[in-house]
């Protein structure tokens, strides 16, 4: 089981949060013309890659925030963790 | 019975309590104190079971975890439970066990003729005799595999036994109590750490119980005894016996089983029968120790030969002699200790050693003591069938290629050792990369992947000083990088025998002419011939060694096998150990009951039970409840000997005549606030809401990005920035977390909170053609007329002092309103509701009439919801916007969601109009077209229609739009049914929708 430091709560076990998927998709904006292509990326295709993941956690049985983790998916070794809306250098 | 082979005094047994037992029927006693295998020695008994795969005769063959043979049954206050280790089951008073894998007993096995059949059963044995011919399969080699193997019978009864869960925080958790565990236990402790201490064992000191050592002018033992005693008086450690470390998973937690009850002829009131602890720990240090490994030989598996060490245990720790005549066969300086406890209690050991001279201080205790040994002597063969008689020995040669002329002695047990194997599991499990020691022949610990050390024996240290020493050491180390003390703990003298090197020599080869099995896995009956064959077929790689030949894959792992295995492979490969490398350890450990896994988490306790505040008086009404979700919701109000379908029949009857009332409360509220929540629910909408006014209601639908319906409901405005949001009972959580994704992520500059609202609120949905005039009688103060509050409007009224929400929305198709109060008001609401409605005839109802209801009406909800959907399915189009965005509006353009012959929803009729149609049945075209008969479409609801007295159902049909009028088949091969039908509108009744607004 994972430990998760909830950049609001505090180290926490992974069973307090549940999975939100790639971290680094954007969703294309509101009103805005997109191709099939972009659209489908945007839903469906995603990369798996094997090391770092920056990925959405969402700490359901506490802050209820959406936080970014960066993970190595390999390993699980958890480098950083970030708010919703932290700049990520 | 007489304990013939329990010495007159020694050991750590409480000879002041007699345990009485039975194996296979027979009674038998035993000593506090004693294992299972103990007490069973004591009496004589070597023949516990018979092997898995030939049914020979099986013994003991360790005193611990590394156990192979001796698994029993074991029944216990009314109980059963298989797979248990005899070396590690504690004697308890009554303690009842039978063998297994003996079918008719143990004496006399049918399945032994598989030994006499064995060319038949060489490696691979399940994927190659019991293929062919196919058809034997099941009537002939399944029924009898099933009925003469296993390792015992699972309980069919419910487990009554009680299991917990606990989580824990420490600085340094210690896997073993054994020399290096108590030592940095002790210098961790001292230092202010916070320690969990853990013993598989009910015993602490672990090799500190059998080995003639001094620790600072005590014996091993005293010493042991001492650090525990003051260790379990600190307030910053955590000391537990029977508890085994299994699992070492990420981020340094560590699953522990502790046995609370198991050693108790019953579980204590209150108490769990096992604890599984959850531990996190800052840093692990794995003491685990090592197993002593056999050498292969010759019928190595007859009951009598059993591992030295072993030997050794059951005489200092339970007094127990294994055998009178004993031979011990070693390569290594170990088998001497074992010899020399047998000749302080008066028994005369022969041992033979592998090596031509060796020389080492306790080789000279042993020749002082006049034992008798004989250099460059191994074991052939073992003779006897359900014990050993006698061996073959042999001189070897010094190349180890050439056997001497072989001669017989007399002994009655075999006590073997191959030197020893590190215990690794826990450090190999953490990701650690283990490597090859050539000194010891065996994987040790490299380097660390977790917050990991390993000490001691398992790190391959097997000298007492040196372990003491680092071992002290790191506990210091490790704790003062946590606590940042610096208290130091002296570190006492230590008295031991110097070691000469082992000998690098595992297997005995086979004399000339001769093909006794030399089994490499006892449990699992694998051979050296099984592996030869393995490869000889072409399997190189370890893991697929293992596979093809069940190698190492028992219950026991391949404690004792495994290495030997590596070696064989490595030999006839012609490669070195390391490069043929080990297979991966897996937790568990060792074997760790599912209800201990389980934990608490059974029954009505495996998910929370919720229930509305109006809960005790649908009891007191005989309300029949169904789970929806983790609500309990009535089903229906039985009158009478009323069945489910007369009674939601009648009940639905009334709402459509009179009034009925629905408990409401489940569904999903959620609060959204702020000055930007109209936008917010404009976009997360599909329909406009930028213009809903103040107390007014509007039915919204939310999609998915994938265009997939997500959820639907009626959402208010109480005030400007205040709407009250309903979700359907299913989505509720999904929903807010969904909410919650789009305003954290995606536009944080909106100015909206969510938060659900579901518990705060207690609703009554009122239906039926005399709602108004029953919601007057309640709210006598509030203008509840068509104009004053007309469909979809929302008013705030006072019911006899309680404040309450009335919003006059519809889920039943009828005049209908839906009053929320607080949920502590929510039983007297109702109460008043009930009170007052009686002169309308009012009745309440359950979810089987609201979906009849709904049903009847064409009115959507998770059936149709169910994931697979778009708005068009279910008739919703009329709610997507053109004029602005929202989320899945994009999706709506693919071209299967535009096609012209898209799935819709539509009504579906029995032409019989008598036969009921079963959910999920599919509807085709043709009932007697060939298999596979093409689906056209699937029923998602049904019900009986009140208002027109016969069956109805909806469907999502493949180009739904145009199939009004046609007449089609569902089909139910479930319930083997083939109903002709018509497909019709899915709105049944009122379908211009003129009753909710009258
Ligand atoms: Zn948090």
């Amino acid at each position: 089981m994972l430990h998760i430091k909830c950049p609001h709560c505090g180290i926490r076990s992974q069973n307090e949060f549940s999975y939100g998927g790639d971290a680094t998709v954007k969703r294309p904006e509101l009103n805005k013309e997109v191709t099939d292509q972009e659209w489908d990326n945007f839903v469906y295709n995603r990369v798996s890659p094997r090391g770092k993941h920056l990925e959405l956690w969402q700490h359901l049985s506490g802050c209820r925030q959406w936080i970014k983790v960066e993970r190595d998916t390999a390993t699980h070794e958890i480098f950083n963790t970030y708010k919703a809306n932290e700049e990520i250098a | 019975m007489t304990q013939s082979y329990r010495i007159e005094t020694g050991g750590l047994i409480n000879r002041n309590k007699k345990i009485s037992f039975k194996f296979n029927g027979t009674s038998y006693f035993g000593y506090e104190g004693d294992t299972l295998a103990s007490a069973l020695l004591a009496n004589g008994v070597h023949l516990v079971g018979r092997s898995f795969k030939y049914h020979r005769p099986r013994g003991f063959f360790g005193a611990g975890v590394d156990e192979p043979y001796a698994v029993v049954q074991l029944y216990r206050n009314g109980e059963t439970e298989p797979n248990i280790k005899a070396t590690e089951q504690e004697l308890f008073e009554g303690l009842e066990a039978s063998s297994v894998n003996c079918w008719p007993s143990v004496n006399f096995d049918i399945g032994a003729i598989n030994n006499f059949l064995k060319i038949f059963l060489p490696a691979g044995f399940y994927y190659k005799t019991f293929m062919w011919p196919k058809s034997f399969w099941y009537k002939i080699y399944e029924p009898f595999i099933r009925k003469a193997a296993g390792l015992g019978v699972a309980s069919t009864k419910h487990d009554k036994e009680r299991y917990e869960h606990k989580y824990e925080y420490c600085d340094l958790l210690i896997a073993g109590s054994g020399p290096s565990g108590l030592a940095s236990a002790y210098s961790a402790a001292k230092n202010g750490a916070k320690v969990i201490l853990a013993e598989d064992k009910p015993r602490y000191g672990g090799s500190l119980l059998t080995s003639d050592v001094n620790i600072g002018n005590q014996s091993g033992k005293d010493w042991a005894d001492g650090i525990i005693s003051e260790l379990k008086e600190m307030p910053n450690v955590t000391v537990k016996n029977r508890s085994q470390v299994f699992g070492y998973y990420d981020h340094n937690m560590l699953v522990m089983s502790e046995k609370v009850s198991d050693h108790l002829p019953k579980t204590k009131k209150y108490h769990p029968n096992k604890r599984l602890w959850y531990i996190r720990a800052k840093e692990v240090l794995i003491s685990s120790g090592s197993i002593e490994r056999p050498i292969v030989f010759g019928n190595n598996d007859t009951p009598g030969v059993m591992l030295s060490s072993a030997a050794k245990e059951y005489l200092k720790v339970y007094g127990v002699l294994v055998g009178k005549k004993p031979l011990v066969f070693t390569n290594n300086d170990s088998g001497y200790e074992t010899a020399i406890e047998f000749k302080k209690h008066g028994v005369e050991p022969i041992v033979l050693d592998s090596r031509s001279n060796p020389q080492s201080e306790i080789i000279d205790e042993a020749k002082n003591l006049g034992i008798n040994i004989k250099n460059s002597y191994v074991v052939v063969a073992a003779q006897g069938y359900k014990k050993v008689k006698s061996a073959d020995v042999a001189t070897i040669s010094e190349d180890k290629k050439t056997l001497g002329k072989i001669e017989n002695i007399n002994c009655d047990c075999i006590c073997v050792s191959g030197f020893w194997t590190p215990t690794i599991h826990l450090a190999s499990q953490s990701g650690n990369k283990t490597k090859f020691n050539e000194e010891i022949d065996a994987f040790v610990p490299g380097v660390s992947k977790q917050n990991e050390t390993t000490l001691g024996a398992a790190n391959g240290v097997f000298t007492l000083e040196e372990t003491l020493k680092t071992s002290f050491e790191k506990g210091k180390e490790l704790s003062k990088k946590i606590t940042e003390k610096n208290n130091e703990v002296s570190i006492p003298n230590v008295v031991e025998k110097k070691y000469s090197k082992h000998d690098k020599f595992w297997c005995v080869p086979l004399p000339k002419g001769k093909s006794y099995k030399r089994f490499l896995d006892f449990q699992n009956d694998v051979a050296v011939s099984d592996v030869e064959i393995a490869l000889k077929e072409g399997y190189r790689s370890i893991e697929h060694v293992k596979r093809y030949t069940t190698l190492g894959m028992a219950t026991d792992q391949g404690k004792t096998s495994n290495l030997n295995g590596l070696q064989l492979v490595s030999e006839i490969e012609n490669k070195v150990v390391p490069s043929v490398g080990h297979t991966t350890f897996r937790p568990p450990y060792t074997p760790i009951s599912i209800g201990a896994i389980v934990g608490r988490e059974v029954g009505k306790h495996s998910k929370p039970t919720r229930k509305s505040p109006i809960h005790n008086w649908h009891e007191e009404h005989n309300a029949v409840f169904v789970d929806a979700g983790v609500w309990l919701r009535p089903r229906y109000y039985k009158r009478g000997n009323e069945t489910l379908f007369e009674a939601s029949k009648r009940e639905a009857k009334n709402v459509r005549t009179n009034v009925g009332v629905c408990d409401v409360t489940t569904l999903g509220k959620i609060d959204v606030k702020g000055p930007d929540a109209a936008e917010f629910l404009n976009r997360i909408y599909t329909n406009a809401w930028l213009k809903l006014p103040v107390g007014k209601a509007r039915y919204g639908v939310m999609l998915r990005e994938d265009g997939i319906v997500m959820d639907d409901g009626t959402t208010t405005r109480i005030s400007e920035n205040h709407y009250h949001m309903t979700t359907t009972t299913a989505q509720a959580a999904n929903v807010l977390s969904h909410l919650e994704y789009y305003l954290q992520l995606v536009w944080p500059e909106l100015n909206v909170n969510v938060v659900s609202t579901t518990e705060q609120w207690a609703g009554a949905a009122i239906a039926g053609p005399k709602s108004r005039d029953l919601l007057q009688k309640l709210f006598p103060k509030t203008d509840v007329s068509n104009e004053g509050l007309p469909f979809m409007g929302y008013v705030e009224g006072e019911l006899f002092g309680v404040k309450a929400r009335i919003f006059r929305i519809s889920f039943s198709g009828e005049l209908a309103y839906e009053v929320n109060v607080e949920s502590d008001n929510g039983r007297f609401m109702w109460e008043k509701i009930i009170e007052l409605g009686e002169e309308f005839q009012i009745q309440p109802y359950g979810t089987e009439a609201l979906s009849t209801l709904r049903i009847e009406m064409g009115h959507v909800a998770g059936s149709e919801l169910d994931g697979r959907t778009i708005p068009y399915d279910n008739a919703l189009e009329g709610l997507l916007s053109k004029k602005k965005d929202f989320i899945g509006k994009r999706s709506l353009q693919r071209s299967a969601f535009v096609a012209e012959d898209r799935q819709r929803i539509v009504g579906v009729i029995p032409l019989d109009k008598r036969t009921s149609i079963p959910e999920g049945s599919h509807l085709v075209k043709d009932a007697n077209a060939p298999l596979p008969n093409k689906k056209l479409g699937h029923i998602s609801a049904s019900c009986w229609s009140v208002e027109h007295d016969n069956p109805f159902s909806l469907a999502i049909l493949k180009d739904g739009k145009n199939m009004i009028g046609e007449k089609l088949f569902v089909m139910s091969p479930l319930k083997n049914k083939v109903i002709p039908v018509e497909i019709v509108s899915s709105h049944y009744v009122d379908p211009k929708g003129e009753r909710v607004r009258s």
